[in-house]
């Protein structure tokens, strides 16, 4: 093994989404001297980024004053906001929940407003590095983290070096501040390693699927945020719809189901193709086209799952470490309020030390220990839900309880001890027609001569075991139809097709056997969003 | 001087049958034809210009310089020439993009590359972002139209026509810069996949490598080039070269079959451009069949060796 | 020697091409933008004659606006060692952009110019064989093989019958087609470098061109979509159906 090229810097941020970008630009506002490099594994900014998004602006109003003046290049005011509880056919209007109530916020897409973000960061010094992937920690001789490695590039398929093979660097720095976003793969490693969860519940995630319109014109209607509850989930199934609607004719919606779900045979991709087949929904779409799609995990365990969030020579900040708010669907304010938060601790001692302590006395965890209990009272189903969720709102959460977590691939049941709700699904006829025609739209390309990026521990498992518990539920979980299997003259086997893969994390969360670790691909290689 | 000279193409002492769709598009713009045709010996290639419906003269211009397709050699003879001439057409062929510019940069204007169809005299449509979108181009009045002709778009001339053929005498300079050494055609016995005019393509269906020698034979059997679907070759049924699709090869034959290949949108990415597509597929339901010119529901593994017998009768 | 390569900043071949409800052109709002594949292609080449000690310098030059100094940095992350800005917010032509470059080439004395066959947004692949004809020197368009030796480029060219070589006398302009090579992949502290070297802007103006005759584009449409054939119902109904239409 020869020894790898290093570049020193003060901070590594890995990451480029609005937690690590927040973080790396208020670090040299704070203080100019600073060397501060953002690592992105998408191949320019904001192209493996994926939210609703309605944000809440004062965050961003904290990090760039003035920033109303010269708007990135999606953002609609917020107008109305309308709250609906779907039946198969029809639909009735439930009172605007207070967390939902956008007044005064902006519906953007988040991964434009970070590659609207980048040249601002880039100006004041951030060195952004898109298209190489932080793919291992470096760890000093203490055992403390000293940096990153970046992922080698031109390995084939079999592992083999190619022409083209150039060895990943190290990245040297007292501290790494992890901005990965939900269920980062590096995030996940140092939470194992330095048990940064022994003290908190699991935490929980969803999967929120999403498309960007171009529809008929005049349908949209500028400013309108429309969210369902209800159809096509059952009762037992958290989740939701949402529909934002913007600028040029275009409409935003997407659905995200909670990764707890209990049935095996379920499919959040159809779940959400269902959704728009829905009567109130369907004449929204109906002689549109899709421009974009993609899909993302996103936290959901809130307060009561937020693990420690400093480590020796590390931080974890944004989704990675998981303050998005439920009730609210916001991450955004969030993670760049923590970001900030981040930046300002380390611009006094370049040390993660303390860091923990003070992002609990910040805003950012008073907001989430305020909303605790609203989404753990769902897991009794919608009703006991939406019961937990007015007094808990009512309380402003100072009832002295707090709901637990329960780690999501815990709670798939397996086929013989369930049986599923009648979903009574209709036949689709609106695009995309399957899961590959939906990947299209994510334009997502990896270099197909290199190592498959989703490991798969024990496959014999996928083929006896779990064919027989659960029915293989990754052919069903994962939104871009990676995994596969198949039968043919030598067997049944489980296929990954690597190359459709949008970097969600669904398959790393849900498998039952906790046997699927998502890495890093080559660098550059993954979705490339257009305005999600 | 509303008139349109075609520079054509050969090899091999045959005249390149791209050519012929060159008057199919001259045709269209509406003024008498001619063909200029560069070579050391011009007569057997003229013959075949001059037989071409719709051609008014065939101008030979004979020269040991213009023995092979050195686009240095014949640019500034052709540029001497367009001066009797609104019109300048080359088929889109590599040998037309490589001189029909050179052309134009002589005659100071720029060149309308791949028309796919003409709507005036001066008024073209042509792909941009690899056939992802069509534009309307409009060339400046007044000046001459120098354009390549894409030959996907132009069915070729019939042979009905019985041209004049002139003899011109070479006069503009020539350099000495450029010199031919060889030409030589690829690969084996198969032709190339990007080139081919018959690409015979396998998905998984096929159920192994072993399987995919169907594909080989028929393809063998046609004189066709072998292709497959992503599925295919992530079965590892037969390698990564012979991907046709968005990360694959795109590619644009006369005829495109494809035997147990469903269809998904990265797939027909790659053959969007087909003259011809058939599909055979045992699942009626396939979205291949949503494109395809011509459809048969059916299992491979019978529909193959029957199609291979059919062949051979007849 | 210098080799000169141009590099057009493009739509990346990811993205999916959509063409604006009011036909005035393609949507390329917050798309991602890239070196054009064959020009990235172009540069290597140089990159590598350069290495293997054939060519002491390697130029980067675009014409664009500002944003286009974004790919003149990848080029010079790549390894070019400097980089010519031609300013403008046209969209030029492919035969203004061939008298822009001829300036250069006038300033530079360049023994090779590189370019791609062609750029994959107007697909006009003109560029290169406009400016050698301008120049007055030789093309070697589609190359896939470029060897030097003695003033001369010995490229092999992929041309619809099979490969072709030519010889050209130097300076020449080189076009790479797609199996000329694989580009390297920029490691990290190029990057950092590359910010160091030096970018010189040239305003279009200054360089006094005539554009000549433009062309104009008067309606963007998208391409029409295949549509649903004929089904047959057997082997023996395909191949006489195939036979109909002349394909057999």
């Amino acid at each position: 093994m020869s020894e790898r090229e290093v570049m020193e810097y003060d901070v590594i941020v890995v990451g480029a989404g609005p937690a690590g970008l927040a973080c790396a630009m208020h670090l040299k506002q704070l203080n100019e001297a600073l060397n501060v490099c953002v690592i992105e594994k998408a191949a320019e900014v904001g192209a493996h980024i994926l939210s609703g998004a309605v944000i809440e602006p004062q965050a961003l109003d904290d990090l760039l004053p003035g920033w109303r003046d010269h708007p990135p290049p999606i953002c609609v005011p917020a107008e109305k906001d309308e709250f609906w509880l779907l039946s198969k056919t029809g639909r009735k209007r439930l009172p605007n929940p207070p967390q939902m109530n956008n007044h005064g916020n902006f519906i953007m897409s988040l991964g434009a407003l970070c590659a609207w973000l980048a040249p601002q960061a880039e100006a004041l010094g951030v060195d952004i590095f898109p298209g190489y992937a932080a793919a291992d920690i470096r760890y000093t001789d203490t055992g403390a983290v000293g940096g990153v490695i970046i992922g080698d590039m031109g390995v084939a398929k079999d592992g083999s070096r190619k022409a083209t093979y150039v060895e990943g660097i190290e990245i040297h720095a007292p501290v790494t501040v992890l901005a990965e976003g939900c269920r980062g793969h590096l995030s996940k490693r140092l939470i194992q390693r330095f048990e940064l969860d022994k003290d908190c519940d699991p935490q929980t995630y969803g999967i929120g699927i999403k498309e960007l319109w171009r529809v008929e014109t005049g349908k949209a209607r500028p400013g309108l945020i429309q969210h369902s509850i209800g159809w096509p989930l059952d009762r037992q199934t958290y989740g939701g719809s949402f529909i934002y609607h913007l600028d040029k004719d275009r409409v935003a919606l997407g659905f995200i189901t909670a990764l707890d779900y209990r049935d095996a045979r379920l499919s959040p991709f159809e779940a959400f193709q269902q959704f728009k087949h829905h009567p109130s929904i369907r004449p929204l779409l109906e002689g549109g086209e899709i421009l974009s799609s993609g899909a993302r995990a996103v936290v959901e365990g809130g307060y009561q799952s937020l693990p420690k969030t400093e480590m020796p020579g590390a931080l974890l900040i944004g989704d990675a470490a998981g303050t998005l708010n439920v009730p609210k669907i916001k991450g955004t304010h969030q993670a760049v309020r923590g970001g900030m938060l981040a930046a300002a601790h380390l611009a006094q001692s370049l040390s993660s030390e303390g860091f923990d302590r003070k992002l609990r006395r910040s805003p950012v965890v008073a907001e989430l220990k305020k909303v605790r209990n609203i989404r753990p009272g769902f897991n009794k189903g919608l009703w006991a839900g939406l019961r937990t969720a007015v007094i808990e709102t009512v309380t402003g959460g100072r009832l002295p309880r707090t709901l637990s977590n329960h780690a999501d691939h815990r709670m798939l049941k397996k086929l013989d001890d369930y049986s599923p709700p009648d979903r009574d699904w209709v036949e689709r006829e609106l695009p995309p027609r399957d899961r590959l025609a939906s990947v299209y739209f994510a334009a997502t390309d990896h270099e197909e001569d290199q190592p498959v990026h989703l490991k798969v521990a024990d496959t014999d498992i996928c083929i006896s075991q779990c064919t027989e518990e659960y029915g293989n539920p990754c052919t069903r979980f994962c939104p871009a139809g990676v995994y596969e299997m198949v039968e043919d003259q030598s067997g049944r086997n489980l296929q990954i097709n690597a190359a459709n893969c949008v970097h969600c994390k669904t398959c790393d969360i849900k498998d039952p056997y906790q046997i699927i670790d998502w890495v890093t691909p080559e660098g550059g290689s993954g979705p490339n969003y257009q305005n999600l | 001087m509303s008139r349109t000279l075609i520079i054509a193409e050969h090899g091999g002492g045959r005249l390149n049958p791209a050519t012929a769709k060159c008057v199919s598009c001259a045709a269209d713009i509406g003024h008498p034809v001619d063909i200029a045709v560069f070579a050391e010996t011009a007569a057997d290639i003229a013959a075949e210009a001059a037989a071409l419906t719709g051609v008014d003269k065939v101008l030979t211009i004979e020269d040991a310089d213009f023995g092979q397709p050195l686009a240095a050699m014949i640019a500034p003879e052709a540029a001497a020439m367009a001066g009797d001439y609104s019109h300048v057409l080359g088929p889109s062929t590599t040998y037309g993009k490589d001189l029909m510019p050179r052309i134009a940069a002589l005659l100071d204007v720029n060149q309308v590359s791949d028309i796919m169809q003409v709507t005036g005299s001066h008024r073209f449509q042509r792909p941009i972002y690899a056939g992802n979108a069509i534009v309307d181009v409009e060339a400046p009045e007044g000046a001459p139209v120098v354009a390549t002709v894409r030959t996907a778009s132009y069915a070729a001339a019939g042979n009905g026509g019985s041209a004049a053929v002139e003899s011109r005498a070479a006069g503009a300079e020539r350099p000495q810069h450029s010199r031919y050494l060889d030409l030589k055609s690829e690969g084996g016995d198969r032709p190339d996949l990007q080139t081919a005019s018959r690409v015979v393509s396998g998905g998984r269906a096929l159920g192994s490598a072993d399987n995919f020698e169907l594909v080989y034979r028929l393809a063998d059997k046609l004189g066709a080039a072998v292709g497959a679907s992503r599925a295919a070759v992530d079965a590892e049924y037969v390698a990564n070269d012979l991907q046709v699709g968005q990360t694959g090869k795109i590619i644009a034959p006369d005829l495109y079959m494809a035997f147990g290949i469903s269809g998904a949108i990265q797939h027909v990415t790659g053959i969007k451009d087909a003259g011809t597509i058939v599909a055979v597929n045992k699942d009626a339901e396939a979205p291949i069949f949503e494109i395809a010119d011509i459809g048969l529901v059916g299992d491979l593994f019978q529909v193959i060796p029957e199609l291979e017998a059919a062949l051979d009768d007849g | 020697m210098k080799i000169l390569v141009g590099i057009k900043r493009v739509v990346d071949y990811n993205v999916r091409i959509r063409v604006k409800p009011d036909g005035s052109g393609v949507d390329t709002d917050g798309v991602k933008m890239s070196i054009n594949p064959f020009d990235e292609i172009a540069l290597e080449e140089a990159l590598r004659i350069k290495e293997a000690g054939k060519a002491e310098e390697v130029i980067v030059v675009s014409i664009g606006g500002d944003e286009c100094q974004q790919q003149l940095r990848t080029g010079l992350a790549m390894g070019a060692d400097r980089a010519i800005q031609i300013q403008t917010d046209q969209a030029l032509q492919p035969l203004a952009a061939a008298k822009a470059l001829l300036k250069i080439v006038q300033q530079e004395q360049p023994g090779l110019v590189l370019l791609g066959k062609q750029a994959i947004d107007d697909d006009n692949n003109q560029t290169g064989q406009m400016l050698a004809a301008l120049w007055g020197r030789p093309q070697a368009t589609f190359a896939s093989q470029v060897v030097l030796e003695d003033g001369t480029a010995t490229v092999t060219r992929e041309v619809d019958a099979g490969l072709e070589t030519i010889a050209v006398d130097l300076p020449a302009v080189v076009t790479s087609d797609l199996r000329l090579n694989e580009p390297r992949f920029v490691k990290l502290p190029e990057i950092m470098k590359a910010k160091r070297k030096p970018l010189d802007v040239q305003p279009l103006a200054d360089l006094g061109i005539e554009s000549g005759h433009q062309l104009s584009v008067t309606r963007h449409a998208p391409p029409a979509q295949r549509a649903r054939g004929v089904m047959v119902e057997s082997a023996a109904e395909l191949v006489s159906e195939l036979k109909n239409r002349g394909l057999l």
